[in-house]
């Protein structure tokens, strides 16, 4: 199969990479660019595990082929953090209220939560459930998600 | 009772030290590992419910550039041991790979080798299998009969087990009680369906002798069962118990793929690596629940009284008899649930049927038990028109009443359970939720109101393995804890198993900080790998806050000791005339005469002339519990002390029906919840609330389902459905704490809670909602079209 040149910025910084056309863009961004941050969980865009932001919308990295994404801006899980490392205060959130168990669904659940504090600082819990209604977690119930996300547009609203 | 106030650490709130690398991105979970050279593995799947397997050609496949191997279940089932099997059944052969006879559809009878995945599933296409199609069956009733198709020939028939126990009088309870009951309560196949599929990476490096393995495992025994498999002594297999399992909740135990890796690794004498994609996971990788038929009898009299309780369970184990079929012997702990009910029959049965084997699922078969019992109780309520709270209340055993030894043999610990019940009642405001249910009635609406009391056994123990299979005498179930404390004074803490999400690091930091007054942060909890590890049964059976956590305590008891021993002896006085204080030892009433944490650890580590004549250099030390109350075999009767402590807990949901569509819709949740002295409070609730979603994704939406032609037609998330935060209610969670008397801090488990008690409270309220019209449903899940084919039917 016909191998393709990806050139494609993520989490601000440009990559090129080759990939078959078949090559999904999670399996892009994981297996040429080791970006493992990003999960796989169902294959088939039901479970948002392998959530990212392409030119600044959420989607489903598992659907899309990496040729696709291919001159566009990708964020991921590891583009969340601050510059000088910190965690931002979604992120610190998540820590503070034990947003999670094993971790595998985090990735996801943090973009989609992500995207919808910067286009909605101040979500109701329904805005919250909805914005990561399709993020699948088999852990928490989901409680303590909304809890951090809560607590992150509050943070955010304070200036944090 | 608030048990915070005892302890420095112990039950404070705390940041999990497991997340910040989740929340970075940086967990490492099995697919993150990679390996130069590394060979991935696609499976092929038979497409028939049972099929004689004639020929395997795989010329093709071989052909494409890039495939290195294909690996067949005939090679494989010449080269390894067969699997363990929980029960005495040496008829019937568990195997990676089918071999002769694939006896489910998705059951894996090839595996492709190849540079890439692409390449693996390019070439599985091309491999010719020849297959004839034999008869089989599904129902597990159908199993039983005399002329059904049998999935095992060499077995003679489908039944893997079959055992009937009295314990009492239950014959002359039932014929002195002057009310009974019988019914029949469903629960259906579901799973926990982990977001991480299983996944294994295998190398073996023949010049050390050693089989390096990172899997998402949660599995007693892993090694061990590696190395049988194999015929490769235990000390040749290296487990990476760091890797980050992402979800199992008592699943992930793939023997089966991390066999065939680690055979094709030795084979090919490159890493291997096989990760399930989706349909691989849900139709091949034999990691289904309970299936289970309950036909129940109870003896109760005109105050609601419960006298004797009959369980007759029938389980559809499907396949092969892994550890499933023990699945019916957990419950065996809890088996009249929380109630004072004075004799029980329990009659066990496990079927083999031709769909997907059974593996453990969170509960090991309590939750569908509990469902069960919980349905026996509000039939009993409705026959006498007494609320289900006050049934329960008049059942239900007393806080004077511990330890409470019920019929099977096992001696509940301690609990307070009508304070529970009256707490969260209190809590949720039962009257204005039966108001808010009414008025919704009279809007036309079909609303009910759920009530469940059930037990979570915790302390994960063995016995059901010599209940249910007399050649087995295990009764060790330990855990341990290695720490060292190094030149410089820092704590390192090892435990012998993986974590899926249960904070294990946060667990031994805590209790280790709470014995050693030390602060937890500069503890560093690791994960040894299987060569250097001490003994560890992973965290099965709501076991590591008792068993990882005492094991802890017992290790940080020997340090404290020590320190204590080394202050003794440059103090030139007796142990007893010293004070231990945050590390720091001084005598006692004199403040000023005192070494300090740093200089203990020196004088340990370099100062051997100022250690007690003959004690041992540095500063570490390991513990190894035995489960407590456990080392014990069954009785002949089959009573068993089967696990240790017993939290509690009591669910409230509101719900409403659309009578239009039969969905629910869960308006309220209300739990109260006793799992003793809690750990970590968050990690607690999210255990808590991740049962919950659990339960009532079983309740309300989960099921593998088959058709009459034995496929499975639920194999991808658009079909068996995992509810998301449109279907799970914000839950409101009501504390009590009634310490264990048989652990450290007085901690029970919990990593099972909500799940064993939110299907039976879900029932109970669609239930109550389905009243008014005279109608009921005892099968899980309920699913809108099962209600509104009831309705509407």
């Amino acid at each position: 199969m016909s191998s393709h040149t990806i050139k494609i910025t993520v989490n601000g910084r440009p990559y090129q990479g080759q990939a078959e056309a078949r090559v999904t863009l999670v399996d892009f961004l994981r297996d040429a660019l080791d970006l493992t941050g990003t999960h796989v969980g169902c294959e088939h865009g039901v479970c948002g595990a392998c959530s990212v932001l392409m030119d600044d919308k959420p989607i489903r990295s598992c659907l899309i082929y990496a040729v696709m994404a291919d001159g566009h801006e990708i964020t991921t899980v590891e583009g969340l953090e601050k510059e000088d490392g910190t965690l931002s205060p979604l992120q610190d959130a998540f820590w503070e209220n034990h947003a999670m168990q094993c971790g595998y669904c985090t990735p996801g659940m943090l973009i989609a939560s992500h995207h919808l504090l910067r286009t909605n600082p101040s979500p109701s819990e329904a805005e919250i459930r909805e914005a990561i209604g399709g993020n699948l977690c088999r852990c928490t119930g989901y409680q303590q998600i909304i809890e951090a996300v809560q607590m992150a547009a509050k943070n955010i609203g304070d200036g944090a | 009772m608030d048990t915070a106030s005892k302890f420095k650490f112990v039950s404070k709130r705390r940041r999990v030290k497991e997340d910040r690398r989740f929340v970075t991105g940086r967990g490492r979970f099995a697919a993150d590992y990679k390996m130069s050279g590394m060979l991935h593995v696609a499976m092929i799947s038979s497409p028939y419910a049972c099929a004689e397997i004639k020929s395997i050609k795989s010329e093709a496949a071989l052909a494409v550039p890039g495939v290195h191997y294909v690996l067949t279940g005939e090679e494989l089932a010449g080269h390894i041991n067969p699997l363990l099997s929980g029960l005495d059944l040496p008829s019937v052969k568990r195997l990676p790979l089918a071999n002769g006879r694939a006896r489910y559809a998705g059951e894996w009878v090839a595996a492709v080798v190849a540079d890439t995945r692409h390449i693996a599933e390019d070439a599985a296409e091309l491999v010719e299998i020849d297959y004839e199609m034999l008869d089989f069956v599904i129902d597990p009733e159908e199993a039983l009969k005399s002329d059904a198709p049998i999935v095992h020939p060499e077995k003679g028939d489908n039944v893997f087990f079959d055992k009937k126990w009295t314990w009492g009088d239950v014959e002359g309870d039932f014929s002195r009680a002057p009310r009974s009951l019988k019914l029949r309560a469903r629960w259906s196949r579901n799973s926990t369906v982990p977001i991480e599929t299983f996944a294994v990476t295998a190398n073996w490096d023949d010049g050390r002798s050693m089989l390096d393995v990172w899997a998402s495992i949660q599995m007693p025994k892993y090694p061990e069962q590696i190395a049988r498999a194999l015929g490769i002594p235990v000390s040749s297999v290296n487990v990476h118990f760091d890797v980050d399992v992402g979800g199992s909740y008592g699943l992930k135990r793939g023997i089966r793929q991390t066999v065939i890796v680690s055979y094709l690794t030795r084979k090919l004498r490159r890493p291997v690596r096989f990760i399930e994609d989706r349909l691989e996971n849900m139709a091949g990788g034999e990691m289904h629940g309970p299936d289970r038929i309950f036909d129940m009898e109870v003896a109760y009299d005109d105050e609601g009284i419960m006298h004797s309780l009959k369980i007759k369970a029938t389980d559809d184990c499907g396949c092969y008899p892994g550890r499933a079929p023990l699945q019916l012997g957990k419950p065996v702990s809890a088996i009249v649930g929380p109630y004072r009910i004075k004799s029980a029959e329990y009659h066990a049965r496990s079927v083999s049927t031709n769909k997907t084997s059974q593996e453990a699922v969170r509960g090991f078969g309590q939750a569908p038990t509990n469902f069960a019992i919980e349905t026996v109780v509000d039939r009993i309520a409705k026959e006498l028109g007494i609320s289900r709270a006050e049934i329960r209340r008049r059942n239900l055993i007393k806080s004077d009443e511990f330890p409470w030894r019920i019929p099977s043999g096992s001696e509940y610990d301690s609990g307070d359970y009508h304070t529970v019940l009256a707490k969260v009642m209190e809590a949720a405001n039962w009257d204005a939720l039966v108001s808010k249910r009414d008025k919704l009635r009279e809007r036309g609406q079909l609303a009910g109101l759920g009530l469940s009391t059930c037990l979570e056994p915790s302390g994960g123990n063995s016995s059901f393995e010599p209940l249910f299979n007399p050649k087995n005498d295990t009764t060790t179930w330990m855990e341990s804890c290695l720490i060292k404390v190094d030149m410089l004074g820092g704590i390192t803490a090892m435990m012998g198993t993986s974590t899926s999400g249960q904070g294990h690091e946060t667990l031994l930091a805590v209790t280790i900080a709470e014995v050693l007054e030390r602060d937890p942060e500069t503890i560093r909890a690791i994960h040894s790998s299987s060569v250097t590890a001490l003994p560890s049964n992973s965290p099965v059976g709501s076991r590591m806050a008792i068993m990882l956590g005492g094991a802890a305590a017992g290790a940080a008891k020997k340090i404290r000791a020590q320190l204590i021993a080394i202050a003794a002896h440059n103090f030139q006085l007796p142990a007893d005339r010293l004070t231990y204080n945050g590390g720091d030892v001084h005598v006692e009433n004199d403040p000023d005469r005192c070494l300090s944490w740093h200089q203990l650890v020196d004088i340990a580590h370099r100062r051997y002339h100022d250690m007690p004549i003959g004690s041992e250099p540095g500063l570490q030390a390991q513990h190894t519990w035995e489960v407590p109350t456990g080392g014990a075999m069954p009785g002949a009767d089959g009573t068993v002390q089967m696990y240790p402590c017993y939290a509690f807990e009591a669910h409230i949901p509101l719900i409403s029906i659309d009578p239009g569509t039969g969905l629910v819709k869960i308006l309220d949740y209300f739990i109260g919840h006793d799992c003793g002295t809690v750990i970590n409070p968050d990690i607690v609730r999210g255990m808590t609330f991740g049962g919950i979603a659990h339960g009532i994704g079983a309740a309300l939406y989960e099921k593998f389902q088959y058709d009459d032609s034995g496929q499975l037609q639920a194999g991808t998330f658009m079909d068996y459905l995992l509810p998301s935060t449109h279907e799970i209610p914000a839950i409101e969670m009501i504390k009590h704490y009634t310490p264990s008397p048989l652990t450290e801090f007085g901690q029970k488990g919990s990593g099972e809670s909500g799940y064993l008690g939110a299907p039976a409270a879900i029932s109970s309220a669609v239930n109550d909602a389905l009243a008014p019209l005279g109608k009921t449903i005892e099968t899980l899940p309920m699913r809108a079209r099962d209600i509104e084919a009831l309705l509407n039917g």
